[in-house]
Formats: C-alpha cells, sequence, structure tokens
C-alpha cells in the first residue's frame, strides 16, 4: 500500500480547513499592526508533534497560495530531515512549487536561522517558534508577564542581562536574544543566534513568528527597527568566528561545528546550505573545499 | 575531503518502512485486528477516546494499532484527526441522573435507591496472573438477571442536595456561551466550563499524580466519593431551524462526584463542596483524580489559600496536555546544533578570558 | 437580490487575505485587490470580497447606516453576525463617502490585549486624490506618501489621537473598487498638505 499524495485528498488546500485559516488571518493581521505583541490564536493540533513547528506550519498554511515558491529550512539547512519532512508536507497537501535558492522563495519557513543572503520586498520569512515570551525566563506565569508588556515594565529583563555581565563579563544569552521591537515590545525573536539578529532590523521582508503549543502569533512588518537589548557600557555584538568556512571560504556567515575523527579534529561549515552552495558555484573555495559540479549532487 | 550530510528524504522514507516492518512484528503470527482491538482492549480504546477528546471506538482501535500500542501517540492520531472535523454545533446538556446503569458505587452511604451496582470491576480482584489466559479459554458467560423497568438511580449529589447539605450545582444557563479551549486560546484566570473541559483531556498521569498529591497533603481537601456512576447516556442535538432535539446515539460514560469538605460563615451554614470528574468510557481512574483536581482548582472560588501545585491553576491547565508535552518534551531531540554552536563559542571565549586574567594576575587565582 | 459569494473560495479567500496583509505590512501602499465579488453590494467588490475572506460565525460585524442593506448577505454567506455596537464588532464596514468617521467609539483593545479592537474596512473613491499624506512607522522606509479621496476634515486629529493610544487602538483597512490600502495603528501622519 502507498501512502502518498492519494491519502491526502481528503484534505483541504494547504491541510488546514478554511475556517482555521481565518482565524489564524485575523490573528496575523492583529500582529502585523501591533508589531512584537504575542496575539493568542485557536492553535490547531497538527499531524506533527507540537514543539516540532507547528506554529509555522499553521502560519505557513494560512499565507499560501497556488503560486507561491516555499523554502523551509532548519539549522539553516534545506536537508535536515525535520525541514525535508515540513517541505513535504507542503509538497503534498498544497502542491506548491518549493526551492532551496533563498532568492527564488516567496514564503521561507524557517527554525533557528535567518538566512545569509539579504531579504526582499514582498518575500516572507515564518518562524517556528518554541516559546514566544521572552519574559518566560525570568517569570513562568503568563499572567504576569502579560501584566508586565501591558506595562511597558522590562526593568527586570535588564537587571538580569546586568547579573550575567557582572557574572561572567558578558551577557550570557547566545541565542533567542531578546529584542525590542518598534520602541514598544520586547520579543523572542525563537532561538536564532544571535549572529543573525541584527538582520532583524529594517529588513525588507516580513517576519511572520508562530508558536503553535504556546498559541501565540507576533509579527515584525518590513523595515521596522529591531534592537537587540544592550547598555552603553556593553554593547550588543553578534558572534564572530575566527575562521571561515572550510568548504566556500566565507567569513561573514555563521558556522556549524563538525567534529571529523575521535583526535580532536574539527571544521567549520556554513550552517546555511544554499548560501555555501552558492559561493562554491561561484567559485570560492575554502580550504577543504571542492568545486560544485553537476556530478558532486 | 568533507561531502556535507545529504539524504534526508530517503533517509525518512526508509525509516518509515522499517516502523511499519516493525509494527507488524512477526509475520508468522496473525495480524491483529482492529476489532479485537476494539473488543479485547476496551480500556485503552476508552482512554484514548477520553484524552483525544473523540467518541469513535473503531478509529482510536485503529490508532491504538497504528500506534503499536503506545496510548499518547494514538491519542495524538485521534486529536490530529479531531482537528479536521467540521463543527455543527453544541449537543443539549447530557443528563447522567438518566444514564443506563452497569455500574454504580457510593462509598457515602451503605445503601441507596437503585442500590449498589458493581459491574465490570477490578476492584476485588486478586491481581495474580491468570496463566490460562495465555492458553485463550473462553471466559463464563456473566450472570444475569430480569430488568427491572422501575429502577431508578437518583444522583447522590441531589438526595443529598434535597438536605441543602450540599453546595448545589450552578443553575443551568442554555442561553450562555459554551466555552471550548480547541476554539479559542486558553487565558487566565479560566472559567470552570473550561477548566473541566482541560481536564476531560488532560493526561490520566498527570490528573493521577496531582490527585494523589492533594490527598498527601497538598492542598487537602477531604473527599469523599459521593457517587461513582457508568453506563450509557443519550446524547441530544437540537435544530434550532426545525425546532427539534434529535437523538444523536448514546455514549459510555463514566462520571465521579466527590464530596468534599464542607465551608460555611457567619452568613451561609456550612455545606459541602463538590468536585466533578466526567470521562468517555469506563475511565474510572481518571474521572476520579478529575474530580479531586476540579475540586483543588476551586480553592479561588471557596476561598482556600492556594498553597499548592494542584491548586494552581495556570500550573495545572498548562501542563496536563500529554499531545502539547510530548510532543515538547520530545523535540529536544531535533537539531539543535546552530544554538549549541553560539553556546560553545561564547563558553571558549569566557575560558581564553579566564586564562589569559590568570596569566596577568596569577596571584588573584590562588 | 442574492449576490454570489467568491467563485473560488478557497484561492480567492486567500489572495484576497494576502492583499489585505501586504496593505498592512506596508501602510499607505495602494495594493491591487486580491479577488472581487459581488459589484451590486454597498460594500464595494473589494470590501465585500474582504467581508467573505475574513468574517465567520467566530466574529462580529458592525455596518453603517449607508450600508445596513448588506446585513443579510453578510450573514448569509459568512454566518457573522451583526454586533449589537460598534464597539463590539471585529469588523466594521463604512462608506466614507456617506458616512460619519469616528474612531473611537470603536473597540480599542485593552492594555493587556490590545488585539481585541475593531478593524475598519473603509470604502472610498480613489487613492489618487485627497491630500496627499505622508506616513511614517512601521512597515515604511523612511517616509510614505499617499492620497485617500474624501477623508474627514478631522481625520489627521482623529489618527494622531488613534496614535496616541497606541499600542491599542483600530486599525485601518481603506478600498475602492479595485485596491486596498492599510493604515495600522502603528501608523503616523508626519505631513497633511492642504
Amino acid at each position: 500500500m502507498s501512502r502518498t499524495a492519494e491519502n491526502y485528498r481528503g484534505y483541504n488546500f494547504a491541510y488546514l480547513d478554511e475556517q482555521t485559516k481565518r482565524m489564524i488571518r485575523r490573528a496575523i493581521l492583529k500582529a502585523i499592526a501591533i508589531p512584537g505583541y504575542q496575539v493568542p490564536f485557536a492553535s490547531r493540533e497538527m499531524p506533527m508533534p507540537y514543539g516540532w513547528g507547528t506554529g509555522g506550519v499553521q502560519v505557513t498554511a494560512a499565507i499560501l497560495g497556488p503560486s507561491d515558491v516555499l523554502k523551509v529550512i532548519d539549522q539553516g539547512a534545506d536537508d535536515t530531515t525535520n525541514a525535508v519532512s515540513i517541505r513535504q508536507f507542503f509538497e503534498k497537501t498544497a502542491g506548491v512549487e518549493t526551492t532551496t535558492e533563498t532568492g527564488k522563495a516567496s514564503v521561507i519557513q524557517t527554525r533557528h536561522r535567518i538566512p545569509e543572503a539579504k531579504l526582499q520586498a514582498n518575500q516572507v520569512l515564518v518562524y517556528q517558534v518554541p516559546i514566544p515570551e521572552p519574559l518566560r525566563f525570568l517569570e513562568p506565569r503568563e499572567t504576569e508577564t502579560r501584566t508586565l508588556h501591558a506595562l511597558a515594565e522590562y526593568g527586570l529583563m535588564h537587571v538580569r542581562l546586568y547579573e550575567d555581565i557582572a557574572q561572567h563579563g558578558h551577557i550570557a544569552k547566545t541565542y533567542a536574544y531578546p529584542v525590542l521591537v518598534a520602541d514598544r515590545y520586547v520579543m523572542d525573536p525563537s532561538p536564532i543566534p544571535k549572529f543573525d539578529n541584527p538582520k532583524m532590523h529594517e529588513s525588507a521582508a516580513l517576519q511572520l513568528f508562530g508558536a503553535g503549543r504556546e498559541k501565540r502569533i507576533y509579527a515584525v512588518p518590513p523595515h521596522t527597527k529591531v534592537v537587540s537589548l544592550d547598555f552603553e557600557d556593553h554593547p550588543f555584538e553578534a558572534t564572530k568566528f575566527e575562521q571561515p568556512c572550510a568548504l566556500c571560504g566565507a567569513k561573514d556567515s555563521y558556522l556549524d561545528e563538525v567534529i571529523t575523527d575521535d583526535r580532536g579534529g574539527r571544521m567549520f561549515v556554513c550552517s546555511d546550505t544554499h548560501h555555501c552552495e552558492t559561493r562554491r558555484c561561484e567559485g570560492h573555495l575554502g580550504p577543504l573545499g571542492m568545486p560544485v559540479t553537476e556530478a558532486a549532487e | 575531503m568533507y561531502v556535507a550530510v545529504k539524504g534526508g528524504e530517503r533517509a525518512i522514507a526508509n525509516a518509515h518502512r522499517l516502523l511499519e516492518h516493525e509494527r507488524r512484528g512477526d509475520r508468522s503470527v496473525p495480524e491483529i485486528g482492529t476489532a479485537q482491538i476494539e473488543q479485547q482492549l476496551s480500556l485503552a480504546v476508552d482512554r484514548v477516546m477520553s484524552e483525544g477528546s473523540l467518541y469513535d471506538r473503531a478509529l482510536a482501535a485503529l490508532a491504538i494499532k497504528q500506534a503499536r500500542g503506545d496510548l499518547i501517540e494514538a491519542i495524538f492520531l485521534i486529536r490530529a484527526y479531531r482537528t479536521t472535523l467540521p463543527r455543527f454545533g453544541f449537543s443539549v446538556p447530557l443528563d447522567t441522573a438518566a444514564m443506563a446503569i452497569r455500574r454504580r458505587i457510593s462509598s457515602t452511604y451503605k445503601d441507596l435507591p437503585g442500590g449498589q451496582v458493581l459491574g465490570p470491576t477490578f476492584d476485588y480482584t486478586h491481581r495474580l496472573l491468570d496463566f490460562a489466559l495465555a492458553a485463550e479459554g473462553e471466559p463464563e458467560a456473566p450472570a444475569t438477571a430480569p430488568v427491572d423497568t422501575e429502577l431508578r438511580f437518583p444522583r447522590v449529589t441531589d438526595l443529598i442536595a434535597e438536605d441543602d447539605l450540599i453546595e448545589r450545582n450552578p443553575p443551568a444557563d442554555p442561553a450562555g456561551p459554551v466555552g471550548d479551549l480547541t476554539r479559542e486560546p486558553l487565558a487566565f484566570p479560566a472559567e470552570r466550563d473550561l477548566r473541566l473541559q482541560n481536564l476531560a483531556r488532560g493526561d490520566e498521569g498527570f490528573l493521577l499524580a496531582l490527585g494523589y498529591s492533594t490527598q498527601r497533603g497538598y492542598g487537602r481537601n477531604h473527599p469523599f466519593v459521593g457517587e461513582i456512576r457508568m453506563g450509557e447516556v443519550e446524547v441530544e442535538f437540537e435544530i434550532p431551524e426545525l425546532g427539534i432535539t434529535v437523538s444523536l446515539g448514546a455514549v459510555t460514560l463514566t462520571e465521579c462526584q466527590m464530596v468534599n469538605q464542607f465551608k460555611g460563615s457567619l452568613t451561609e451554614p456550612a455545606k459541602f463542596t463538590r468536585g466533578y470528574g466526567l470521562s468517555f468510557g469506563h475511565c474510572e481512574r481518571r474521572a476520579m483524580s478529575m474530580s479531586l483536581v476540579d475540586r483543588a482548582l476551586r480553592a479561588d472560588e471557596l476561598g482556600e489559600e492556594r498553597t499548592s501545585p494542584a491548586q494552581d491553576e495556570e500550573f495545572v491547565l498548562s501542563h496536563s496536555d500529554n499531545i502539547q508535552a510530548t510532543g515538547f518534551v520530545e523535540h529536544l531531540k531535533l537539531p539543535h546544533y546552530v544554538d549549541f554552536q553560539a553556546e560553545l563559542a561564547l563558553l571558549r571565549q569566557m575560558r581564553r578570558e579566564h586564562e589569559a586574567r590568570q596569566n596577568t594576575y596569577p596571584e588573584a587565582a590562588e | 437580490m442574492s449576490l454570489a459569494g467568491l467563485q473560488n473560495p478557497v484561492l480567492d479567500q486567500q489572495a484576497t487575505f494576502r492583499a489585505v496583509m501586504q496593505a498592512l505590512a506596508e501602510p499607505g501602499h495602494a495594493v491591487p485587490a486580491g479577488a472581487v465579488a459581488g459589484e451590486a453590494s454597498p460594500l464595494g467588490p473589494v470590501a465585500r470580497a474582504i467581508a467573505l475572506s475574513l468574517l465567520d460565525f467566530e466574529v462580529q460585524f458592525h455596518l453603517s447606516p449607508s450600508l445596513a442593506s448588506a446585513e443579510g448577505d453578510l450573514t448569509f454567506h459568512t454566518g457573522s453576525r451583526r454586533a449589537a455596537r460598534p464597539d463590539e464588532a471585529e469588523f466594521a464596514f463604512l462608506d466614507l463617502r456617506h458616512d460619519a468617521l469616528d474612531l473611537a467609539s470603536f473597540a480599542q483593545g485593552t492594555p493587556e490585549y490590545p488585539d481585541r479592537s475593531t478593524t475598519l474596512v473603509l470604502r472610498v473613491e480613489s487613492f489618487a486624490e485627497g491630500n496627499p499624506l505622508t506616513l511614517a512607522g512601521p512597515g515604511i522606509p523612511g517616509s510614505r506618501k499617499c492620497r485617500i479621496a474624501g477623508l474627514p476634515v478631522d481625520f489627521a486629529a482623529q489618527w494622531g489621537a488613534n496614535a496616541a493610544r497606541s499600542p491599542l487602538g483600530v486599525d485601518l483597512i481603506f478600498t475602492t473598487s479595485e485596491a486596498v490600502l492599510g493604515l495600522p495603528r502603528s501608523t503616523r501622519i508626519i505631513e497633511e498638505a492642504r
């Protein structure tokens, strides 16, 4: 028995029923109108586990149309298992064109990264969000954090970040680093490395965030001020790497560490697989890279 | 030479094939049928229907088969299916007083109208493995008695209420909105209807542990089992356009009415309070646990200090759903190497700085 | 008179939503409507397509006096009901060529839930006439100029009061017979040429 497209015939375009899409769309419009504010929505049970991208999948399903081109990445890569699984889900249920090329995509769903290539107007970046509440690590209660946002009372957050400086000499947050959106709401950018934070600021693309289990949707419109929280004496600093990508030689991309043997061998390669491939196609080569040819696939 | 890992799609497809193979097990052993699961693993079916929030024995049995007996996985399959179903409306409130009783016991009265009906229960079985079962012997046919159509089973809580010794149920409000946490996100503080809905779908183990904790002093509320009843109840649906009510059939339910410590004040005479539990199928443990937690969550309403986990509405309602819980716990196995790399980089930097400080001020390290 | 629904509900609702989404994400930018429905509706074909795409039994709508006759049509096609008061509606439909505008009379949200506010769908004649407005805020690189025909004379003052309530306040979706233009509460009018 084959478990392919026929099994999905009973479902609506992009899986969700129209009633659910309308509910999500209404939440998205509010989210765009109130940048950084977490709009509660009646998140549905999806055919994939909570915590595995159900929020992002619902947002993508609600916005997707037949003319869209979809790219899905996890950890920056198009070929990680969860990215493959979500891409297949939309291929089956919406029949939309998919791509790995950042520039070709109209909708990009991501987990944990922002692509290295600068995003353009009319592109939508959909983030999968595990814990949408930036104050959650300070205060577990929703009733409390909601009041803090209402009052724009973010002193507690600054105190906590400063405690890090006192103790470690650094703000010890390296991912999910909180940002202030449009001078009003402190927002969790999802667990992207803080290396990616500056890309959110004044991005030409619309950024939508979906948290399925926690039932929240939020947004950063294009060309919106997004500032990583910091202090005058300890300004925000994005992570820097000491070596270039071993494959493509990029000096300005986010790198994954790969263990190559059991004698301490390490290499660093671009986490954005499409970025790395594009550079190698253009002839850039790192110390361990080989030119990309048709056969290399 | 390093070649990046590829082939995610094929790996996934092959993993699914292998999973199917493992689910089937040794092919020389006859395959289990969903009808067998529905009939012979009926309590597993009941749990899947309860926590899956969908009354359909055949689908629950299919889910259990597909999930290889992993009940949380089966509940997940049912939930994901349920969410795609269109809603036509809400049923008329069920009348559990009119239940066709298969089991009904009270621990507060020795005898009562309708009597104590043990029904099919493990309660007084000795937990000794029955090796005869391994040989697939047929059990005896059940004992029967003539049907007494006059017999009524009034709810124990209604009997106590006649003496005004227990708080009344809030009056019915047919015009009021019907809360549904699957259609609207839960906001805190939540009303009791949404709390009960949350608990009715909640993980049995979670409810059991919380209910148990109230007995051990973490939010004690002196419970008595006023009544547990199990049997069939008619589900009716009102069609407003036609002004008629039609029967959609009957469902099996287990209801637990807990009678709890009394409350009174200078102006109000003392009365027992209530905790309520309801479940699809025959799920006595979950109905009882639910009624203990429901009563604990009424702390604010009854003017009790909230000191324990079971009384903490936000804590209980946010963590009761095993589909949410299992998804988020298990998502930790997804790749996190981007974040881990960010942590590694900072840690290495801090170690370097520490080393530099030690080299500059060796005496400070003493 | 009975009007037809959307021609292809699934795709037309998606296209309509995307146009509105883009309009709110790029305030002041006139976006071609995703779909139209019912030339004969007093709402106009674009606003009616928006109603048919975003309303259902979970929300209530408000109609201005000049659009009151559309109630049966919207209820029939969407299952949504008319709200008893304007500030109980999630969506309000007005025709600025005939109706007065009072932004403060609609739901503004609460400090804890600023999203519990009314979205106004406003019919106007065109985005080519009217006093030029210069806008700034999220969704706008620097500033953006736009024109909206037939705004009430006190519009800039009302909008200023709405912005002062931010993050509370209402969001506006202007429609002509072929395009939509968004003005979310986060947008400021920095200049109004007379």
